[in-house]
């Protein structure tokens, strides 16, 4: 009984609150859908199996919407930029992003054909404008969808100038000489990877 | 007279034993109310609703040293109610300020599992062989339903997808969960964590413990049930999916929601199988991170208005109580007065 006086309450305070959404502004958790979308073919088979227990929610029910297939290519592309602890970009149209892929640096615009991307540590660079944010990211995954929108998934991202020049030629130097000290397997792969993020971060803070 | 006042002023603690000389033997009798005279007292305690709480004292004419305890016990379980209360208030004050400071966090985690769902979409009812059921639960106890709920969701998605030639196993995150879950379902627990909440929750401590699962448990799909945090006093159980590379393939080649995962194009990596893996171990890592916040953060919800209840039900208890003290001692008194009065009265005419 609980339970449904908390959802109404919460249907309550959905529909009371509908606020003016700035560009970009992260949803309350008061205003995700009071009763959302759910999928109709797992609550049936749930009902079977389990009648007395309300069905679990799945995660399409907590989604954003997101922009459907336009006919033509769109002017802007928008960007999700996302870490664990923040959303740095949420729905930021941009003109173009340049992705550190494994494959290389690749430029993204909108009518990018879909694609799935695995990242390297480097630098992303958000244009938009005359205006250009770059950010070194330690590695993650790139989608880019039908709809021009990319998103950005990374570990760990900080901007170019929060890196200190200093702290970086330290760390390569450390692991420089980790990797020839190194003995097992291990130890090696770990050097190794020390090393690749340290001469990346020099060639970003570099140009 | 003031020897008497003092008596009542020490809160009557004082037993019959202390008592002797003849003055203050009224003042004792003060101390003992008359149950068997006063039926409208009786009948008041009889229908008090937690009757329980106190033993209702004996009909008959109790020995004068021992009737001053009743009282005692009425006041030692107010002691003991309000201690309680005590306790439950600072608990949801705890409760509440550890909220505040994961809620920021698990908001800001909101937005690592959309990309995922949007790019492979949410495939609850997917039919595979080896499902892995992964319980998130806290290890304290005291936050009100949560985990148990989180049982039983789970129990029920184990009835789900079993079937002839399937298997299901669970691997478990917390406390609460492993000692009901292990009553019943023991061989099929894979894996039991313990103790995540040692250290401030981070996303280098839930990808090793996601690495840890992936390495030990062979699994077609794997769901997440845990408590979504939608508000203090709402969380709502939630599954999510996450399905192995080679399933992800089958469902893509056979059309079904994940059906124009094959027009993405993938860039790096020698094999499209190389990059699905590290997709779907990204995926399982990131959906993991915010299921674990999210359920830290409806254990603390749920904590804090568990307290709140308790404190409120306390102080419920205590009014009552202090209710029937008050009344039992004013009967008290007015029996003294009667019998003084009507000695008086008795030795007048």
């Amino acid at each position: 009984m609980l339970r449904q006086t908390s959802r109404l309450l919460a249907r309550s305070i959905a529909t009371t609150q509908q606020p003016i959404r700035l560009m970009g502004a992260r949803p309350m958790s008061t205003d995700m859908p009071a009763t959302p979308v759910e999928d109709s073919t797992f609550v049936e088979s749930w009902k079977k199996v389990a009648p007395n227990i309300d069905p679990p929610r799945t995660p399409s029910a907590f989604m954003k919407p997101r922009p459907s297939t336009p006919s033509t290519i769109p002017s802007k592309i928008t960007v999700n930029f996302v870490l664990p602890y923040a959303s740095e970009l949420t729905s930021k149209e941009v003109d173009m992003v340049i992705i550190p892929a494994t494959t290389g640096q690749m430029g993204v615009l909108p009518g990018h054909v879909p694609t799935i991307a695995e990242l390297k540590p480097g630098v992303l660079s958000v244009h938009e404008g005359n205006d250009v944010k770059k950010y070194f990211l330690s590695s993650g995954f790139v989608f880019v969808h039908a709809n021009s929108v990319a998103d950005i998934v990374v570990v760990e991202a900080v901007p170019i100038d929060h890196i200190d020049q200093n702290l970086v030629q330290k760390g390569l130097a450390d692991f420089t000489q980790k990797l020839s000290s190194a003995t097992t397997e291990l130890e090696k792969a770990e050097a190794q990877i020390g090393i690749d993020v340290h001469s990346a971060l020099n060639s970003a803070l570099a140009g | 007279m003031a020897m008497a006042a003092a008596l009542r002023r020490e809160g009557r603690r004082f037993a019959s034993p202390l008592i002797s000389s003849q003055p203050i033997t009224h003042v004792r009798s003060s101390l003992i109310p008359e149950y068997g005279t006063d039926n409208s007292l009786l009948f008041q305690l009889r229908n008090c609703p937690h009757e329980s709480i106190f033993v209702i004292p004996k009909m008959e004419h109790v020995p004068l040293g021992a009737r001053s305890i009743s009282t005692q016990i009425v006041r030692n379980r107010m002691k003991s109610v309000k201690n309680i209360q005590k306790i439950t208030k600072a608990m949801k004050m705890v409760a509440a300020s550890k909220l505040r400071l994961i809620q920021t966090r698990a908001e800001n985690s909101r937005g690592l599992w959309q990309p995922f769902t949007a790019l492979l979409g949410d495939t609850p009812t997917v039919d595979v062989k080896k499902n892995v059921i992964v319980t998130i639960s806290s290890d304290k106890g005291l936050c009100g339903g949560i985990n148990s709920t989180s049982v039983k969701v789970s129990r029920a998605i184990n009835r789900l997808t079993s079937g002839p030639d399937k298997e299901t196993n669970y691997v478990i995150l917390g406390e609460k969960a492993k000692v009901q879950l292990i009553r019943d379902s023991k061989k099929s627990i894979t894996m039991c964590m313990t103790e995540l909440q040692r250290n401030p929750l981070n996303y280098t401590q839930v990808s090793v413990l996601a690495d840890d699962i992936l390495k030990n448990v062979e699994y077609d799909a794997l769901r997440i049930v845990f408590n979504k945090f939608q508000s203090v006093v709402s969380f709502i159980p939630t599954m999510a999916t996450v399905l192995s590379p080679e399933v992800v393939e089958r469902e893509a080649e056979s059309e079904g929601k994940l059906g124009d995962l094959d027009s993405y194009e993938i860039e790096g990596g020698e094999t499209k199988g190389e990059i699905l893996q590290n997709l779907s171990e990204f995926q399982f890592s990131c959906v993991l991170f915010n299921a674990v916040m999210e359920n830290a953060c409806s254990e603390q919800g749920a904590r804090m208005s568990a307290m709140d209840s308790s404190s409120r039900n306390a102080g419920d208890m205590l009014d009552r109580l202090t209710l029937t003290y008050n009344r039992t001692r004013q009967a008290s008194i007015t029996t003294e007065l009667t019998e003084i009065i009507s000695g008086a009265a008795a030795l007048e005419g």
